[in-house]
């Protein structure tokens, strides 16, 4: 029987995280040479993880499928990074940043990961300057700030509209620093495609060599999973193509509890979506909000040029709907706010799936140049999909999943329910609650990676009784076969369907019945036709090629064959979860104007799963208890 | 729109590659370049043969994966993008197009189209880092830095590492990725304690790796996806004529003999 133990400190608020630090037990530095530990995934959390780790003097073994661990996907983040400093003495400080948080993620996180998150956020932009991160400044050599994404002070540090990039390139630097040192032994073009499980430990994992086809066995004494989230189940998403649900669905299926799968951020500004063969949603960034209106014509099915619609027969319906935030209202509110304007017909574009964000405001109160100087590698991305100049036709935009607040269970050390297994950044479930603020994932992957992983996991190093174990041990040996037997499966099946035309499919299942709102109808009809479309894949998939070379097509058939059960998780938690909360939003559940009802008395708690083969998964609840906060009712308006 | 497509094959890093025909129907203006290859590909699956193996991951041109060479051009005809920033509409209706992997020493064939492009990885691990541990840093704001300054820095970290600049050099050398990361770091006040050992364990590196020497034809500037300028080759350049002379022990810069401890 699983049992969630969060593990949170006792005590107030403020504290828990310095008196939990005390009582941790570390590892003496003689000791830590002769500790392995794995990390998976080289993005702003498993690269601040794995150099912290390997400065810390354990010996760390580094995964990343990509060619080089610098093009993982945080890489694309785009607005910027959220502290607490106070630069701008606009009234933001730890208590502040920790309420938006909570708040933002409409009462379904725990209050004492996100205090603790909000606290170490001051020192992640102190440690990137010191890697060399070249954030904004303003003209006397002060860091720059900007307001994002549903908050109302400025608190947002970013670099130009390439954030994610910058930091990761000083994650990427500290690691190669490692690497240099003989701390860290990197493993690029390597995908872990297994979990290895010791008498109830993790202890390694089983990875294929892109490049050979070779499937090894790799143990340690610990393993960390920073593999990202899933939003590519969608199919369509801002994720690159290779962001993927298979190491942490693996993880799953070896024990480790999946919470809330169902909290899945469909962010509000990305280009629409066009013909049949498109492969992703580009983002347009979020800080797009601060200066752009979002408007649809009053008419429905009005296909005037936007500039031949006047002002008063235009819907500037953010504006309308929520006065007090207007254009910065959260991302799941003004996500689903596109949906139904879109869905009452007055979208624009293509298939009505569209709105516009228009600058004209702006750039006619300051100048197109303030515009270029501030968005301009924005605008140019627009213009070169579209085909279109935005500084004078309004831009289109319509939501895209983007990014999942779900993910692995965690206490508030960071260990799943495996011991031994830890998880950071977006894979695991922890600080989000049901919605992601704008800024916030770059802080967490970097909280995570620099500053909370590195201790919690000494604590476990230096307790837990770590017998010595080989590749020769059974459950190794058991991995690997559950590995390779997958393989040789999907090379032998005998059909004539590429992967990619499941994934399409069971993508826009997932869109049409568990996307933007979701009802119990919609999801049972998914939950009865997901298995049919996997035992078809089964049936009818075709893989070229063999498994013992580069083979980019057995990569992806592998973990598409993974969306399509982990589909079915995604429908199974958001059909338990009987309430509109976050990104959440429940067709039977909200008021008379459309707006969600959340649900404190049946529905504060996690919804941690647990697998079982060939079965519904369990269901276990962690309880959220608010001490500090009282819950409110989310209301932007 | 109906293209003609001459793609570069290749089984394995040993085996002899060669160009080999392919039709692409039915292609609409608004496809990516890689989204025209998806659907070749998907054709060739459908029949049980393997399709063109090429890199992409991001498609929004931010993670440098991606890496062709389209009619001679690393990325093709425009500038300041990478080939997942390309769209059809940019070609005439019915044209051919070569697809050719990036050329170097240094950057083995892989399969295809898919290169193996660690000698970049091992540069950086050569020196293209500050050596701040996690912990202990100093506020932010301590470090006042001009915002030209900033700016500057800002235009050279933007290097995405996919090596079009040694694809499209007649000497495949790394000059300009290696010319970015030396002048980010010199640039800033952090990076100042270790520029002396960073360009020249850098261009050792560089040397290692097998990529050849800068020419001053400037064509990697010219394919390079975030417009990265040969400026910062001049900048490298000082740098390591600074580092000659601050290892020789003469006064590098008399007026401020405390520079490189500044």
């Amino acid at each position: 029987m699983m049992k969630l133990d969060p593990k949170i400190p006792a005590g107030p608020l403020e504290t828990k995280w310095d008196r939990h630090r005390f009582s941790e037990k570390l590892v003496s530095p003689n000791n830590k040479r002769n500790i392995t530990v794995i990390v998976v995934g080289t993005g702003l959390a498993g690269a601040s993880a794995a150099s912290t780790l390997g400065q810390l003097g354990y010996q760390v073994k580094c995964f990343c499928f990509q060619d080089s661990p610098r093009r993982a996907h945080s890489i694309a983040a785009q607005g910027g990074i959220n502290a607490a400093k106070n630069y701008q003495d606009d009234g933001d400080s730890v208590a502040r940043l920790f309420y938006d948080t909570i708040k933002g993620g409409d009462f379904r996180s725990r209050e004492a990961n996100v205090y603790r998150l909000a606290q170490v956020s001051a020192q992640i932009i102190d440690q990137c300057v010191a890697l060399g991160v070249p954030f904004a400044r303003e003209y006397g050599g002060q860091l720059a700030n900007r307001s994002f994404g549903g908050v109302q002070v400025s608190r947002t540090f970013y670099c130009r509209g390439q954030t994610g990039q910058q930091l990761l390139l000083g994650a990427y630097s500290a690691l190669c620093w490692q690497i240099e040192r003989g701390q860290v032994t990197m493993h690029p073009r390597t995908e872990m495609l297994d979990l290895i499980v010791i008498d109830g430990q993790a202890r390694g994992i089983v990875v294929r060599d892109l490049v050979t086809g070779r499937v090894s066995i790799q143990t340690a004494h610990a393993v960390v999973l920073a593999t990202g989230g899933y939003s590519n189940v969608y199919y369509l998403s801002t994720n690159a193509s290779g962001s993927n649900v298979t190491a942490t669905y693996r993880a799953w299926k070896q024990g480790a509890a999946f919470a809330n799968p169902c909290f899945m951020q469909i962010h509000p500004t990305a280009i629409p979506p066009g013909d049949e063969h498109q492969a992703k949603l580009t983002l347009m960034s979020e800080s797009l909000r601060n200066d752009g209106r979002l408007w649809v014509p009053k008419m429905a099915a009005d296909h005037r040029p936007p500039g031949d619609i006047p002002a008063e027969e235009r819907d500037y319906f953010l504006e309308r709907r929520y006065p007090r935030f207007g254009n910065l209202a959260p991302r799941d509110i003004a996500s689903r706010a596109v949906k139904t304007v879109c869905d009452e017909g007055h979208g624009v574009g293509p298939g009505g799936q569209g709105v516009y964000l228009d600058f004209a405001d702006v750039i006619e109160r300051q100048g197109q140049d303030v515009v270029h100087e501030r968005y301009g590698n924005l605008f140019d991305m627009y213009n070169r999909i579209t085909g279109e100049d935005a500084y004078h036709v309004p831009m289109r935009i319509y939501p895209a999943p983007h990014y999942t607040m779900g993910g692995l269970w965690v206490d508030y050390n960071l260990m799943s329910t495996i011991p031994g297994l830890f998880v950071i950044g977006e894979a695991n479930f922890a600080d989000h609650g049901a919605n992601r603020l704008g800024a916030s994932s770059l802080m967490q992957g970097l909280a995570d990676g620099y500053f909370i992983l590195p201790y919690t996991i000494g604590h476990y190093l230096a307790t837990a009784k770590l017998l010595s174990v080989g590749e020769d041990h059974k459950e190794s040996r058991a991995a690997l076969q559950r590995v390779t037997d997958r393989i040789s499966r999907l090379l032998n099946a005998k059909g004539r369907r590429p992967a990619a035309s499941f994934h399409r499919e069971v993508g826009k299942f997932l869109w049409d019945h568990c996307g933007m709102s979701r009802n119990k109808a919609g999801l049972e009809l998914a939950l009865r036709s997901i298995p049919a479309l996997r035992e078809e894949f089964w049936r009818t998939v075709v893989v070229p090629g063999s498994g013992e070379a580069f083979n980019q097509e057995l990569e992806y058939a592998g973990r598409v064959a993974d969306y399509l059960e982990f589909a079915e998780l995604l429908c199974h938690d958001a059909l338990h979860r009987e309430e509109s909360c976050g990104a959440h939003f429940r067709e039977e559940h909200q008021t008379a104007d459309g707006e969600p009802t959340r649900d404190d008395t049946c529905f504060a708690h996690v919804a941690a799963w647990e697998y079982r083969e060939h079965a519904v998964p369990i269901l276990h609840k962690e309880p959220l208890a608010f001490e500090f906060v009282q819950p409110t009712t989310r209301s932007y308006q | 729109m109906k293209f003609t497509l001459k793609i570069w094959r290749q089984k394995s890093p040993d085996e002899k590659g060669r160009f080999v025909t392919y039709e692409a129907h039915d292609v609409g203006s608004g496809m990516s370049f890689l989204e025209m290859l998806d659907s070749v590909n998907q054709g060739l699956i459908t029949k049980g043969e393997e399709p063109v193996a090429f890199e992409q991951d991001c498609r929004e041109g931010i993670c440098g994966s991606c890496s062709l060479v389209i009619n001679g051009t690393p990325h093709g005809p425009d500038r300041g993008i990478s080939t997942c920033q390309l769209y059809m509409r940019r070609f005439p209706d019915g044209a051919v197009i070569t697809v050719e992997p990036w050329r170097a020493r240094a950057f083995p064939i892989i399969k295809d189209l898919v290169v193996d492009r660690r000698a970049l990885d091992r540069i950086m691990q050569a020196g293209g880092y500050i050596s701040a541990n996690t912990g202990g840093a100093v506020d932010g704001n301590v470090l006042l830095i001009g915002k030209d300054q900033a700016e500057t820095a800002m235009d050279a970290a933007s290097c995405i590492g996919c090596g079009a600049c040694v694809a499209a050099c007649k000497n495949a050398s790394a000059m300009l990725f290696v010319a970015a990361k030396v002048s980010h770091l010199a640039i800033l006040p952090q990076g100042k304690p270790e520029r002396t050992h960073r360009v020249r364990a850098m261009l050792e590196a560089m040397d290692r790796e097998g990529f050849g020497s800068c020419g001053n034809q400037y064509e990697c500037e010219a394919v390079c996806p975030k417009s990265i300028s040969v400026r910062f080759i001049a900048n490298l350049n000082r740098e390591y004529v600074r580092a000659g002379v601050v290892e020789s022990g003469l006064p590098a810069e008399p007026e401020s003999p405390h520079a490189e401890s500044a």
